[in-house]
């Protein structure tokens, strides 16, 4: 118990308050003195740093197409594997296999696959073949594809949780309710839509929450993925952080980033949770 | 009227249709890796013109190069070292906390349950400044002590979640009879609690074994000695080095991804359980 509570507080708590303290100060992590400089950071982020809110605009895109897309098919795929079929498990296993490899892994692994023009680009080889040579490009380095690639692959990446989920919350579902309403002459839509859906929806938006807070501060994938990761175009806010004390050196105004970051978090997911809590009413 | 024909001939292409979808999806999910392990066995010559995924000739030059003079085979050691360490005290810590949580009262412990808790939910995305400057200040930093220090609290609040969870369920009997015959309580915690514990332990390990040997951030701003650095962190390292040398840097993400797929495929079936448990309570 002690010794539990003592790590906690040192590696925890402490930053944690270190974290307020340090975003109302100016300070170059070297000094021995910070000067308090009261909510400026905060003036200067919400006023004044266009790139830190185009790092936010880039994880909303990310993170809208992993709610979509990335859920969307976590979801259907659950759904597929939640009735009599062969091989379920040896699917489940599969679908896994990416939430459990490394970001570092799966960005350099995908990098490797889809970066070059020429030579080993299984897409641009595709797109070729296919008749179709004018859609060949580098992927990662277009500003234009750039940040649909990236996220693409972290849906690559992240679906799998979405799916363990849904799984783990259909299996809850009881048989005998989609039984009875087949019985009723219920077709498989209705069945769907009046049963199924209803039933799930805690969990879609359980699912949902969990997708925001990892897609929005998720980088280490865009950092392995991409090669110049500050050009502004595959910016996110954890990678403005980090560069901005390792680079510049501005601990303070980093400290005040991520707590921006932390307050838009913590009230998307309130407002998620409190849309939860109304459909449990109904 | 519909035969019984039309109705057979309807499931089979509904399952034929739900298997395509199935398995179009799984060799997604595969691709890469495969793609990945092949192109290791490649060399740099014929990886642009060999495109298959099994290589005509298998070069095992690019293993031998990134042990022998990229120094695989330390930031390999490296890797199992902090990961040994980091679970074995998570596996200490939480279990003994998580027992005090479920069984034994003092004052303000429900208080400190739910800060646990809270740590859990809350996101500080710029928390690891802070450690940063914690480390400096008290020498940990680039030092092993203090990246397992740290993984160790990461890991601490959803550990302690899923074990209290687990002994509040566990009947007092056991521990009842265990008393009257003379166990102490750090006895029965040990005698008792652990061994009823296994199958939520074995949880708590595959999933911080799995966390810890992924992990990026930390082992950034914590070590600056190659000699120190754990696998994920020296692959990014040996990325700047070696850019363009694909089948080196393909060798080297296969040492760093197959570890953790072995131990994933053997321990499978307690990351759905824990996935179930963690969500479902």
């Amino acid at each position: 118990m002690l010794p539990a509570v003592a790590i906690f507080c040192i590696f925890y708590i402490v930053p944690f308050i270190w974290v307020f303290q340090l975003s109302l100060s100016d300070w170059d992590g070297i000094l021995p003195t910070k000067s308090f400089i009261g909510l400026d950071n905060f003036k200067e982020i919400i006023f004044q740093d266009a790139s830190w809110w185009q790092s936010i605009r880039n994880a909303g895109y990310i993170t809208l197409i992993a709610l979509t897309l990335q859920n969307a098919l976590a979801f259907l795929l659950a759904w597929a594997c939640d009735r009599e079929i062969r091989a379920k498990n040896f699917y489940r296993v599969i679908f896994f296999i990416p939430p459990v490899l490394s970001e570092i892994v799966v960005g350099m692994a995908w990098r490797f696959i889809i970066n070059d023009v020429d030579g080993a680009n299984i897409i641009n080889r595709m797109l070729v073949s296919m008749g179709l040579p004018q859609l060949v490009r580098s992927w990662l380095s277009d500003p234009k594809t750039a940040l649909t690639t990236v996220a693409l692959v972290h849906s690559w990446k992240g679906f799998g949780w979405g799916f363990l989920i849904f799984l783990a919350g259909l299996q809850t579902i009881p048989r005998e309710l989609d039984e009875a309403a087949r019985v009723d002459g219920a077709n498989a839509w209705h069945r769907f839509r009046k049963i199924t859906l209803p039933l799930m929806i805690p969990v879609i938006i359980l699912v949902a929450i969990l997708t925001v807070l990892g897609t929005m501060q998720a980088f280490v994938l865009i950092t392995s993925l991409v090669q110049s990761e500050l050009a502004g175009h595959t910016s996110v806010p954890v990678l403005r952080i980090l560069a901005l004390m390792r680079d510049s050196s501005r601990f303070g105004y980093a400290c005040a980033q991520g707590i921006t970051l932390g307050a838009i978090l913590v009230i998307i997911s309130f407002m998620q949770y409190s849309l939860s809590k109304r459909y449990r009413q109904v | 009227m519909k035969s019984a024909f039309y109705y057979k001939t309807k499931k089979v292409t509904l399952n034929l249709v739900i298997h395509l979808f199935l398995l179009s999806v799984a060799v997604t999910c595969l691709y890469p890796l495969l793609w990945m392990v092949a192109s290791s066995f490649k060399t740099q010559e014929t990886i642009f013109r060999d495109i298959s995924l099994i290589p005509r000739q298998l070069h095992f030059q690019n293993y031998y190069l990134a042990v022998s003079e990229s120094n695989f085979g330390r930031y390999l050691i490296n890797s199992i070292f902090y990961t040994v360490s980091v679970v074995l005290g998570i596996v200490f810590i939480s279990s003994l906390a998580a027992y005090a949580f479920s069984r034994l009262r003092f004052p303000g412990r429900n208080i400190i349950f739910i800060v646990f808790m809270a740590a859990m939910m809350i996101p500080i995305p710029g928390s690891f400044v802070a450690l940063f400057v914690l480390l400096n200040k008290l020498h940990l930093r680039n030092t092993p002590l203090g990246y397992i220090l740290c993984m160790i609290s990461v890991g601490l609040s959803m550990s302690i979640f899923l074990l209290k969870t687990f002994f509040d369920t566990m009947p007092r009997e056991l521990e009842d009879a265990a008393r009257i015959d003379g166990c102490s309580k750090i006895g029965i915690y040990r005698h008792v609690a652990l061994p009823f514990a296994r199958p939520v332990l074995a949880v708590v390990v595959v999933f911080n074994a799995l966390n810890v040997w992924n992990e990026y951030v930390l082992a950034l701003i914590i070590f600056d000695s190659k000699n120190l650095m754990p696998l994920q962190r020296a692959v990014m390292m040996f990325r700047g080095e070696f850019l363009t040398n694909y089948p080196l840097l393909m060798a080297g993400l296969t040492i760093t991804a197959l570890p953790i797929i072995i131990v994933y495929l053997l321990m499978q079936k307690y990351i759905v359980k824990g996935v179930t448990q963690a969500v479902f309570g």
